[in-house]
């Protein structure tokens, strides 16, 4: 054709886009998880900072490094990487060993996400994977709590976090001594009401002036960044919501049969991983099912083996495998949740 | 969303029928809603394809150098599903050839050169009784007005009159939704044009034995429903309806289920259920034409966006080219800024010597910047989130029907995804943060399956 508007380029419909693309929501959800993490950080000082810095650097490095392997373009500027290193950091004790919380992270990308073929593609969450692997492989230190604001917090490390690579992580009997005069029993709330029968206020939950990972101390804090995303709608409130309801109904339940052996549901919700885990570990979008009914049951899923593994399992704790395992039910709870389409006809035959 | 939650506050909203998932698209209805239509002046030449309509071409009657007169057929139906063409304008027949249109770079069209000293009033008429006619009568009739589908689907309207026997049409729905963004021409029609809405809605009633007819349209254009509502027969048969603004409340499934809570079965007729469901344009182009059985020779085109300067409602007459049009408002640009219809689901342009056909309802302008954020996004795998399946109206899973496109399963889409039910509304490639071409991606299925099909059945 001769005319001067020759060679136009071809679009077709939909010509209208505004979702906010892949990078925006991640980096959405790193703004959200920054006050948890800027909490933290005031809680436990130094350590959880380079806790976060390694896991995070060591997280997008893993990715970065791993997509050049495959001889495809780098996907370390999504920023998903920067989540699982946050929620991987958040959910490790404050004083682990740095090389040994740097060796999770990089299994938590490299067998968690990069081996299934990236972003999209992992049937689990990276960052649990990489705290799986953690616990299995370096369970003393997992399980190794320290005093919440300690005096020398912001000027020297916990011991324990500078052990030297492919060691035993330093004794910190020294530095309890000195950090928490008074006595700590090195216990977080959890442990110490299923071992102990100690219940910890639910208030002191709910801000998190108590023990516990980095990041799974104040449960109200997490609530509201994750208010932040539902109303960005950037995240699946159904998922958090169907947990804690799930969670808080069944150990309602228990707590009524007898409130002497069992927890009040408050504390049951507050404590432990269960509100990061429901608010940020859980709605990883890729691990969860895709269907409306699917994420009511996934949901319920995980609130459910969460209580089942702290009432009656051999750990305290039970958030990370109870999300674990959602995660690997998610493709069949998502083939058995197909919505019942528009003006479905019953197939040839059957009717 | 101009008016977007204010209207939650008003108690009726709940109170409005509505149909599951959907997605609310900025309406960008204010560039034009308020402008009443005008006519637009005649090219010096028109082109008028001959399949400007779902089905077989049109045949035509005319041959170069003949003198037609504004509103003679110039070509005749080809079969029941096709309809006859008439001059837009008093001119001469120039010549019979391939010229660039929406469905092609060569389609046959008919040029006819127009008369500019020409009053071009309409001469080709002649008033009847509808009333004594019968349904075949008036379906004979419908067909002779040479009106399509003015939504955009451009089916042909008599075939829609003639229901499969077992069935029998109950209501009439009228659909005046126009859940576009940015179109308006349903809006002002049933404000302008109101008495020949309800004409045309009483003419459909008459062909198909329907009792009952309702006028359905969005809660954004309650000025419509008021205009409609005052001009209502007393006798209550015909009754006027707003549903909640949501896209796409203007497919008919999506208006079946909100006015009258059915479903319309997958690959099925709305016959199948009582109903039958029409634009409402071409209703009120109805009532104006068929009683003084007149045809088809121009229709209302929103002309918006914000490359135009002067964005409206104009009535064109059909065979005018875009390049015409949009000299005369003053655009500039390529027609790469052009889409033919709505942004949701209009087709782009490929020259801006295409004509306007019947099916065209909006001519969309998009800016320089517009187009090009479209060109360069980049795509993301999926990573699950669900919104497509939040978005579906048809309540499939497009998610798993993008990964199985992706894979060139697409056998697998059609009998185990329920790839045939989607109409390609295109909610799920809106909401997709991976910008995944799923309609896109759906298409190509679908065509591939066809083919696949066809070779099977030649074998």
């Amino acid at each position: 054709m001769s005319h001067p508007h020759a060679n136009p380029v071809l679009r077709t419909s939909p010509h209208l886009r505004t979702a906010p693309p892949v990078p925006v929501i991640m980096r959405n959800v790193v703004y959200a998880l920054l006050p948890v993490c800027a909490f933290s950080v005031f809680q436990f000082g130094l350590s959880v900072f380079a806790l976060l810095a390694v896991c995070t650097g060591v997280c997008v490095l893993t990715e970065h490094a791993l997509c050049r392997l495959a001889g495809k373009p780098s996907t370390a500027g999504d920023w998903s990487a920067v989540i699982t290193g946050l929620l991987l950091a958040l959910c490790l004790p404050p004083g682990f060993p740095l090389w040994m919380a740097a060796v999770g992270a990089f299994v938590g990308i490299a067998v968690g996400k990069a081996f299934f073929g990236g972003l999209g593609f992992n049937v689990m969450n990276p960052a649990l994977v990489g705290r799986a692997f953690a616990q299995a492989a370096f369970t003393v230190p997992m399980t190794t709590w320290v005093p919440y604001l300690t005096k020398g917090r912001f000027t020297e490390f916990i011991p324990s976090s500078l052990t030297p690579p492919f060691l035993q992580p330093l004794p910190i009997t020294d530095w309890l001594a000195q950090a928490a005069p008074d006595g700590f029993s090195g216990a977080t709330p959890l442990a110490l009401w299923k071992f102990e029968q100690v219940a910890t206020d639910s208030v002191d939950l709910m801000l998190g002036t108590s023990a516990g990972s980095a990041g799974e101390t104040s449960a109200l804090l997490i609530l509201v960044c994750g208010l932040y995303l539902v109303a960005r709608r950037m995240m699946d409130w159904r998922i958090t919501f169907s947990i804690l309801l799930t969670a808080g109904g069944v150990s309602g339940i228990f707590y009524m049969v007898n409130p002497a052996v069992y927890p009040h549901p408050l504390f049951t919700l507050c404590s432990g991983g269960l509100m990061l885990g429901a608010v940020f570990m859980a709605t990883d979008m890729v691990a969860s099912p895709v269907t409306p009914k699917g994420v009511w049951i996934y949901g319920a899923l995980i609130g459910f083996v969460t209580i089942i593994i702290r009432l009656f399992g051999g750990l305290n704790e039970g958030v990370m495998y109870a999300i674990l395992l959602g995660n690997a039910c998610s493709p069949l709870i998502s083939a058995v949740t197909q919505p019942r389409i528009y003006g479905a006809v019953k197939k040839k035959g059957a009717a | 969303m101009s008016s977007g939650w204010q209207r939650l506050l008003d108690p009726a909203f709940w109170l409005r029928g509505t149909f599951p998932h959907g997605i609310h698209p900025e309406e960008n209805k204010h560039f034009t809603a308020h402008k009443p239509i005008q006519r637009f002046p005649f090219p010096p030449r028109l082109v008028l394809p001959l399949s400007q309509h779902t089905g077989a071409p049109s045949v035509p009657v005319v041959h170069p150098g003949q003198e037609v007169v504004r509103g003679e057929p110039v070509a005749k139906a080809a079969g029941f599903v096709s309809v006859p063409l008439h001059a837009p304008a008093t001119g001469v027949i120039r010549r019979i050839e391939l010229m660039p249109t929406v469905k092609g770079p060569r389609t046959p069209c008919i040029l006819l050169d127009v008369y500019p000293g020409d009053s071009q009033e309409t001469r080709f008429y002649q008033e009847r009784d509808i009333d004594a006619m019968s349904r075949q009568e008036l379906l004979q009739a419908v067909q002779d007005t040479g009106l399509v589908g003015l939504g955009g689907a451009a089916f042909p309207t008599h075939v829609k009159l003639a229901p499969p026997k077992d069935h029998t049409v109950h209501t009439v729905l009228i659909n005046g939704c126009e859940c576009e963004p940015f179109l308006t021409t349903d809006h002002r029609v049933m404000i302008e044009q109101t008495d020949y809405l309800i004409k045309g809605t009483q003419i459909f009633m008459q062909a198909l034995g329907a009792k009952r007819a309702i006028i359905g349209t969005e809660d954004n254009k309650l000025d419509a429903v008021e205009a409609i509502r005052a001009k209502l027969p007393a006798d209550g048969s015909i009754e006027v309806k707003a549903v909640r603004t949501k896209y796409p409340q203007g497919a008919e499934k999506m208006l079946a289920k909100a006015l009258m809570d059915v479903e319309i079965p997958s690959g099925g007729y709305p016959s199948a259920v009582g109903l039958a469901v029409f634009n409402a344009t071409s209703t009120a182009q109805l009532g104006e034409l068929l009683p003084t059985s007149r045809g088809l020779i121009e229709r209302v085109v929103t002309i918006t966006g914000p490359g135009v300067e002067r964005p409206g409602n104009y009535l064109v007459a059909l065979g005018t080219p875009l390049r015409f049009i949009l000299d005369e408002l003053g655009f500039r640009g390529t027609a790469q800024h052009l889409i033919m219809g709505g942004p949701m689901m209009g087709g782009a342009v490929a020259s801006l010597d295409v004509p306007i056909t019947k099916g065209c309802g909006g001519i969309l302008v998009l800016t320089e910047r517009d187009t090009q954020g479209q060109i360069s996004k980049a795509a993301h795998p999926c990573i699950s989130c669900g919104q497509c399946l939040d978005a579906c109206p048809m309540l499939l899973n497009p998610s798993q029907l993008g990964k199985l496109a992706y894979k060139h399963r697409y056998q697998e889409m059609a009998e185990d995804w329920h790839l045939n039910d989607c109409f390609e509304c295109g909610a799920c490639s809106y909401v997709c943060p991976s910008s995944i071409p799923l309609v896109q991606y759906f298409r190509i299925a679908k065509s591939n399956n066809r083919e696949q099909q066809a070779k099977a059945k030649a074998s």
